[in-house]
């Protein structure tokens, strides 16, 4: 064990009062009994209540769910799909730019992305609302997937796929009976990842939708123009919850899998060992 | 020859079952098999031995049909096999990692390539349970692949890849990742197995010694050429290059030239000084033409007086390798060429009879060495 030292403490007291105190001071006021929302006047869950009746916030859930069930879904296909060709093409003329353009609109500012996708969307003429959003969506998690799920690949043995071949699978049979199961955590935490960053987004979704449809994150940003209210933060909190759950359970899901097989293997040689 | 020994390729009647017909493959400018031609017969364990690089395992997966010949012809029963996919062939792969399916019980896995086949439910319980039985793995059925060891696990690669009874099985090094113990037991196991199959067996290999225990006849492989092929007694006594030679096994390898020759006795020059070399030629060589004179250590003796060979040379010992069972003793001619003699060591070692700087006399008949041209 290593020595308790004042300064490793302070610094990590520091670093995650820095994080994590503007969401724990959210939290709190969240229950908070009075509508001044700097003013603590005792323990109460009314705010939860209100925001179960308030039909503009509901209609603003619903939509941002749509959008990112749908996108996260479209994005983890497409980026599935983008990985094993990067991981599995091997060498070819222009592979340096394409893998470059995949993983590009992760460092893009997300502004140039929304202004970009509008531009595109008038030009079209399509109508901007849920499917635009959607669009959208799917574009920035879509490179999310894959990088996730091409790690996973780079360390998967190409040998399984012809070893399936080898026994008498077509191609894509080899793909959905060995491939996919195997990748399969990579896949999930890749769609639980799509997931949970369409749900956050504010800005891309700010450019790319209509008057028909409004997310959450938009709908908060718009009120809190006009003041904050508890509800606000009693919204914002149930959505701390989900984001955190997500991304609790994309890790659970990929590292539980790698240490129960760690686990196993190690039981596996002691037993022949002994 | 008897009737009971097991040799096709002598037999001009034999049908085989994989013909390579002058079989070039190339990637980009670099070729990994060079217009090989060879037949392998059926019932025949065939090795295919060489460092890596030099185009075995290109070969093996051409006839697993992950590669395609760019010239020439592969025949599976007199079939061109370039156009059928590799899961439309009757033949199946171990792999060298065992490629086993992670999220699949020992008991699936084996069913995996049934299953594809459209099998009856009971008939395929039944081929499972059987090969379960002769890979002795019955207890293990229920397990993942990472519940079970490497030896077990190379089992269940065994059984699945011959649970389909193809024509041919290919093995691609596959006792590469077994400790030295389980991969001498293992060979034995996969001999019996083949047996008792009756399946026809190529493995991939770069351990001589392992091709030489398990196969029928060895193809000894070097840049995408094959440089012998034959059964691995005559490999051994009898290699058709200093290559093959070198190798194999151990070996003395002395150049000289070639002399006069008396009856079917050739004496070979090789160092100012020193007396010729007698050997036994398999094929005529002109007066003066370079010989490379090869001899493996246990036929060289290594004794303290004068032998009655008729080749001997007197040096004194410089290196003692002992290995237990044998001891290799370098021995310095005066010319400074190292000779290298095996002894059993059938005595203990206190009574052992050389040391270092002992003068000894290093010996052999005029028949237990080979003459080549290269």
């Amino acid at each position: 064990m290593r020595r308790f030292s004042w300064f490793n403490a302070t610094s990590l007291t520091l670093g995650f009062a820095f994080l994590y105190l503007p969401m724990i001071i959210l939290i709190i006021y969240s229950f908070n009994a009075s509508k001044l929302v700097t003013v603590w006047a005792g323990f109460s869950t009314k705010w939860y209540g209100e925001l179960l009746r308030n039909e503009a916030f509901l209609d603003a859930a619903w939509v941002t769910i749509k959008v990112a069930v749908i996108s996260s879904s479209i994005a983890t296909v497409l980026g599935t799909m983008a990985a094993i060709v990067m991981v599995r093409s091997g060498r070819f003329l222009g592979r340096t730019l394409f893998s470059g353009m995949i993983y590009a609109p992760l460092v893009m500012p997300e502004v140039i992305t929304g202004l970009s996708l509008l531009l595109l969307f008038i030009g079209i003429g399509l109508d901007r609302g849920v499917l635009t959003i959607v669009l959208a969506h799917t574009t920035f998690s879509m490179c999310y997937v894959s990088v996730v799920v091409s790690s996973r690949l780079v360390s998967f043995d190409q040998s399984l796929e012809e070893a399936a071949l080898d026994l008498g699978c077509s191609p894509l049979q080899a793909f959905h009976l060995v491939t996919l199961p195997i990748i399969a955590p990579a896949v999930i935490s890749g769609w639980l990842l799509a997931f949970t960053l369409s749900l956050d987004d504010l800005v891309i979704a700010s450019f790319t939708s209509g008057p028909s449809a409004t997310t959450l994150p938009m709908k908060i940003w718009s009120s809190v123009r006009l003041g904050v209210s508890p509800e606000i933060n009693a919204l914002s909190t149930i959505m701390i919850g989900i984001v955190t759950i997500g991304v609790i359970t994309a890790s659970l899901v990929s590292k539980s899998n790698v240490a129960r097989q760690q686990r196993e293997e190690r039981a596996a040689e002691r037993l022949s060992a002994g | 020859m008897p009737q009971d020994v097991f040799a096709p390729w002598l037999d001009p009647d034999a049908k085989p079952i994989i013909q390579f017909k002058n079989v070039t493959k190339r990637f980009g400018d670099f070729i990994a098999i060079d217009d090989l031609t060879i037949d392998i017969y059926e019932r025949e364990f065939f090795a295919l031995l060489g460092p890596s690089g030099c185009g075995k395992t290109t070969m093996m997966r051409m006839l697993a049909g992950f590669e395609t010949p760019t010239e020439g012809n592969i025949l599976l029963s007199g079939q061109d096999m370039a156009p059928v996919p590799p899961n439309k062939r009757a033949v199946n792969m171990m792999f060298q990692s065992y490629a086993l399916f992670p999220h699949l019980s020992v008991w699936e896995n084996i069913a995996f390539g049934l299953r594809r086949d459209g099998m009856p439910k009971d008939e395929m319980a039944a081929r499972v349970d059987e090969m379960l039985r002769l890979t002795r793995l019955e207890k293990f059925a229920r397990r993942k692949p990472h519940q079970i060891s490497g030896g077990q696990r190379q089992r269940v690669a065994l059984a699945r890849s011959l649970a389909k009874a193809p024509k041919l099985l290919l093995l691609d090094e596959p006792l590469g990742a077994l400790d030295k113990k389980l991969r001498q037991e293992t060979q034995f196991e996969l001999m019996d197995i083949q047996e008792k199959t009756g399946t026809t067996f190529v493995i991939v290999t770069h351990d001589q010694e392992e091709a030489m225990t398990v196969a029928s006849r060895v193809a000894v492989m070097d840049h995408g050429k094959i440089v012998q092929v034959a059964t691995p007694a005559e490999i051994y006594e009898t290699p058709n290059s200093t290559y093959v030679a070198d190798f194999i096994g151990d070996v003395n390898l002395i150049e000289g030239k070639a002399g006069e020759k008396e009856g079917d006795k050739l004496s070979i020059s090789w160092a100012e000084g020193q007396p010729d070399i007698i050997g036994t030629p398999q094929t005529s060589f002109d007066k003066g033409q370079t010989i490379h004179f090869a001899i493996r250590p246990e036929k060289v003796s290594i004794t303290h007086d004068k032998p009655t060979n008729p080749v001997a040379f007197r040096g004194k010992v410089l290196d003692i390798a002992y290995l237990g069972n044998l001891s290799t003793y370098h021995v310095e001619l005066p010319n400074g060429q190292i000779i290298k003699a095996q002894t059993a060591n059938n005595r203990r070692i206190s009574r052992r009879g050389f040391t270092w700087e002992d003068k000894v006399w290093v010996s052999w008949t005029d028949t237990a060495g080979v003459l080549l041209e290269n």
